[in-house]
């Protein structure tokens, strides 16, 4: 084991001189009297190492003794991982003693000794190769699959398998033959470097599904797709991190992973405490039961925030590897990219924009690269879609975290000011927004034969009215109510029907936060026959009695459970008015 | 500072700048405190041998044959009840003209919470002041800034707040406030008999701005040791965190750091983070809320410290002067307390969310009819009564100085929907106007 020696401190930057071979992105151990410091190298310069602390650097001194682990950061995979509460560094917050985080405290990732029920999918004579499946435990109500390890090249020979019985995560469950006649035992659990994307899969597809959250200004006008990227730059007050809790209770995804990156700690607070109670609509148990959160507060170690983006990636193609549906969110992208630009102000590197490290996009282009739909090798589906918020400072989106991430992200959820200061939540901007997956024959197919022919035309018209709604609105300003024709008043209250019946959700309504896809197609409907309806109006303030009363009772539908009698006797009040 | 016998004395100082100097030492602890000539001073760099150390009251006069000592531990504080009452500088020392309480001492830069271990935080913390209660409802355990400009009350509205709030202990921390506001600050906690309760930290606008440093993370550290260790209600006010903020400028430019947007250091967020997120539900009971100021330039909240305050904080408060009535207010547009779902709707009445959102959106709908009439267009009817109704809304509600009990508050705005409006314009769940609309149901 290398060893190594503190020659300088700036914050929690430390330049160690080392005595043997360091590599980059090694982690290392800095003692201080009973505990042992955990950091990260990120450059090497003339048998200097500089590497980042996860901690405060209060009390290090000159020459204190740093032992390199010759290992990058890096994951436990393995049974254990659902619902569970881990710091950036998938460290158990629950397993850990005491109220505050005690500095370089022992601590665990998943438990070795937890035992499980261990059922064999392959036979002795197999032929493998990385990532298929070797055997399934229940973990919660996921099959949770086997692998042969990741790390493994080329095929090997199952020699060894464990018959069904319960074994403990640490258990050898099997045994695997190289080619040059190496054995290979293999655990329940298994590491990766949470850098390197995990690949062993066939290949990669264009998203082609609509990706079900339950919020109509997404699936109705932007959907995102099963293995899309978006992201959700807003200014602080938008409703960024409403939005994505409101999309973590209400997907269709077998597991969501929650990354909690340099944010409020309450947020996570509230999370712990409602998720074991809220009921999960895909599965019909606790959300909690299939939710991983992954928790690097704001006042946890800033150097632990790029980690916990990756934890929680990694951890998502894992989950992908067993065939599942994994949803990822990230809030914000924007502190992680932060961390990046203080360690490099630190390093007195020279500064790009905003002195943010100029290869800032690279790094975000290459993570969001690791979501997308993929087949394995035995032909199961599995896919991580990927959401991230994005925090511009001063709430401009030409910044570099922002601009970075357009260049790579497909669906874009812009925030707006305005309709937040309105109270118009949520605050997506419906036109300013876009999803490339509309644009994609396979995706426009597939979202058809759910929601009718002629959908991808109705969304197009949706969008229309909108737009010509603002530019009615600007008319009547700027003219006055007298000035224009009646029809600009219709143009703007269509958009304002669109808008408050559609668009606007109350995600603190049991009933209204979530729709599901065939109640959209209900509401799109019946919104656009509306917007036909010309009836005859003799002055304005006729036009928007008339739609201020509608608006009422589409918001009073909206409080409806679905398919209700209540429901069906709006939707009949609806269809009255226009008949 | 006490000097020990046999401490190392350092006299060969090798630079010096406004705010720093580097010499060479020995068996130095990052982040220790350090006297140089007597003034107080940290390390915030070692480098080999060389240490650099942060002298908090400027380095004017100091040479380079300066003597230099070192503490040999960072900067800490001794907790105890005796804190009650009394009145500390920057670093901890008495200036009430009382003894130095005895306690036990802790690094004031403290430990993080575990995230897990944290409560909820879902009791309201209830003012009086309808801007706050009503629309912005502040909760225990919470975090919230006033966005002020310079020329606003904020410190009296603030001390206002800390005193018809119901806390076990208030802790102030003051950073560049005015000597005036200061004696205003105690004044106030006398007159209204809360002296014993209060702990003091204080720095004016006479005091060097580089201690202005130390000032969050000793008010944070007493608050809770009052809210761990005694269980007690503690609410923290931090003013002016602006200030705070330009003293780090200062030291991470004196220390050549490449600065980020508005000359502040890219570190800025972080460093506000650690502050405010020592508010804290405990599960034992005992709960840090901290209510700050920041001063905006003109407004302007696109600014680095407002908008870097804006995403660690649970919502903002914005104080405005009302146009029409003249009354200061709490802006109900821009402010946003991210708590308030916690306890609205379910510790207070059921229809507060939607009636609030009601009223405010009325409140909108006014000001739009306002610019209508200012650019010469007439107003329909709907524009007249929403103006009316405007004027009632600040006048009978908004206004900071009234003090209303938050029952009272609901049945208020109801009574002024009704008198202006007419149900379907509201939008309001059938069920509350069945149970609460006093007038006529068309």
């Amino acid at each position: 084991m290398t060893k190594g020696k503190i020659k300088a401190i700036v914050s929690n930057l430390l330049e160690i001189e080392f005595y043997g071979e360091v590599m980059q992105n090694e982690i290392c151990f800095v003692t201080l009297g009973d505990k042992s410091l955990m950091a990260e190298v990120i450059k090497i310069r003339n048998q200097r190492a500089y590497a980042q602390l996860f901690e405060l650097s209060t009390s290090l001194k000159l020459n204190d003794e740093v032992l390199f682990s010759g290992e990058l950061l890096q994951v436990d995979l393995g049974p254990g991982i659902l619902s569970k509460n881990f710091d950036g560094l998938q460290n158990d917050l629950d397993a850990m003693k005491g109220t505050f985080i005690e500095t370089g405290q022992k601590n665990v990732s998943i438990d070795f000794d937890a035992v499980y029920t261990f059922t064999p999918l392959q036979e002795v004579g197999a032929l493998v190769q990385a990532a298929d499946w070797l055997g399934e435990v229940p973990e919660n109500w996921i099959a949770h699959k086997i692998m042969v390890p990741f790390k493994l090249k080329g095929t090997y020979e199952l020699v060894k398998i464990a018959p069904k019985g319960d074994y403990k995560v640490s258990d050898e469950i099997a045994q695997l033959k190289g080619k040059d006649g190496e054995i290979v035992s293999v655990t329940m659990a298994q590491k990766w470097p949470v850098k390197w994307a995990l690949k062993s899969y066939r290949e990669k597809f264009r998203p082609s599904k609509i990706f079900q959250t339950g919020l109509r200004v997404m699936d109705t006008l932007n959907p995102m797709a099963e293995g899309g990227t978006g992201y959700i730059p807003g200014a602080f007050g938008t409703g960024k991190t409403v939005l994505q809790q409101a999309i973590a209770k209400n997907n269709q995804a077998d597991m969501v992973i929650l990354v909690a990156c340099g944010e409020r700690a309450n947020e996570v607070v509230e999370i712990f405490h409602t998720f074991p109670q809220l009921e999960d609509l895909k599965t019909g148990r606790k959300l909690k039961e299939k939710t991983t959160i992954i928790c690097n507060t704001s006042n946890m170690p800033v150097a632990a925030r790029e980690a916990s983006v990756y934890v929680g990636m990694t951890i998502a193609e894992y989950y992908r590897n067993m065939g599942l549906k994994v949803l990822l969110l990230a809030d914000s992208t924007s502190r992680w990219a932060q961390a990046l630009r203080e360690m490099s102000n630190r390093m007195e590197e020279l500064p790009g924009t905003d002195a943010f490290p100029v290869e800032l996009p690279a790094v975000i282009a290459n993570f969001y690269g690791r979501a997308g739909e993929v087949a394995l090798h035995n032909d199961s589906r599995g896919s991580v879609t990927f959401l991230g918020t994005v925090s511009p400072a001063g709430g401009n989106f030409k910044e570099p975290v922002t601009e970075s991430t357009a260049k790579v992200a497909r669906c874009f959820y812009a925030l707006s000011q305005k309709r937040a200061d309105a109270k118009r939540y949520p605050a997506i901007d419906p036109i300013n927004s876009y999803s490339r997956y509309l644009d994609y024959e396979e995706f426009q197919s597939e979202t058809e034969s759910i929601l009718g022919a002629n959908w991808i035309e109705k969304v197009k018209k949706m969008k229309d009215l909108l737009q010509r709604g603002i530019e009615a609105r600007d008319q009547i300003s700027i003219l006055g109510d007298d000035s224009v024709p009646l029809d600009y008043h219709l143009d703007f209250w269509r958009s304002e029907l669109l808008d408050f019946a559609i668009i606007q959700q109350d995600s603190f309504d049991d009933i209204d936060m979530n729709s599901p896809l065939k109640r959209q197609q209900n509401m799109l409907n019946l919104a656009l026959n509306i917007c036909e309806y010309t009836g005859e109006f003799e002055d304005f303030n006729q036009v928007s009695t008339f739609y201020k009363k509608l608006i009422n009772t589409f918001k009073q539908w909206n409080y409806s459970a679905f398919e209700s009698d209540e429901y069906e006797k709006y939707a009949q009040e609806l269809n009255a008015t226009i008949a | 500072m006490e000097i020990q016998a046999f401490q190392a004395i350092y006299t060969e100082i090798t630079a010096l700048t406004k705010a720093t100097c580097t010499l060479k030492a020995k068996g130095i602890t990052y982040d220790e405190l350090a006297w140089v000539d007597g003034r107080n001073a940290q390390v915030i760099k070692i480098e080999g041998e060389m240490v650099t150390l942060q002298v908090f009251s400027g380095t004017e006069g100091i040479g380079t044959a300066a003597k230099v000592i070192f503490a040999g531990k960072p900067p800490s504080l001794a907790l105890s009840p005796a804190l009650g009452g009394r009145y500390f500088n920057a670093f901890g020392q008495a200036i009430d003209g009382l003894s130095q309480p005895q306690g036990e001492e802790v690094n004031i830069k403290g430990l993080t919470v575990n995230p897990v271990r944290r409560q909820l935080p879902s009791e309201m913390l209830s003012t009086g002041i309808a801007g706050i209660d009503l629309n912005n409802t502040l909760v225990t355990g919470q975090k919230i800034p006033f966005f002020a400009d310079p020329d606003q009350p904020f410190n009296r509205i603030l001390a206002e707040v800390a005193l018809r709030a119901d806390s076990d202990r208030i802790v102030l921390g003051a950073m560049g406030i005015s000597h005036d506001d200061y004696i205003m600050f105690r004044n106030s906690f006398k007159e209204r008999g809360a002296s014993d309760k209060i702990v003091s930290f204080i720095n004016t606008s006479e005091d060097p701005p580089l201690e202005r440093l130390l000032i969050p993370d000793q008010a944070t550290a007493t608050a809770e040791y009052f809210a761990y260790e005694k269980k007690e209600k503690v609410l923290v006010l931090l003013s002016d965190m602006t200030l705070y903020a330009d003293a780090l400028a200062i030291v991470s430019n004196k220390m050549d750091q490449i600065p980020s947007k508005d000359a502040m250091p890219g570190s800025l967020y972080s460093d506000l983070a650690r502050i405010y997120e020592k508010a804290v539900q405990f599960p034992e009971g005992g709960s840090i809320t901290i209510i700050a100021v920041t001063t905006l330039n003109d407004g302007d909240i696109t600014h680095a410290i407002p908008d870097n305050t804006g995403y660690i904080t649970e919502g903002q408060l914005y104080l405005k002067r009302d146009t029409d009535t003249g009354l200061t207010i709490i802006d109900p547009f821009r402010s946003l307390s991210r708590l308030k779902q916690n306890v609205i709707g379910k510790k207070t009445r059921a229809d507060h969310p939607q009636l609030m959102n009601a009223l405010v959106r009325l409140y909108a709908d006014a000001s739009e009819a306002r610019s209508k009439q200012e650019n010469g267009f007439d107003l329909n009817d709907f524009d007249v009564r929403s103006l009316a109704f405007a004027k009632d809304y600040v006048r009978e509600l908004l206004d900071v100085r009234l003090n209303i009990d938050s029952e009272s508050m609901l049945n208020t705005g109801w009574k002024l929907l009704a008198k202006h409006f007419k149900v379907f314009e509201l939008g309001i769940k059938q069920e509350f106007i069945d149970k609460y609309w006093p007038g006529e149901k068309v």
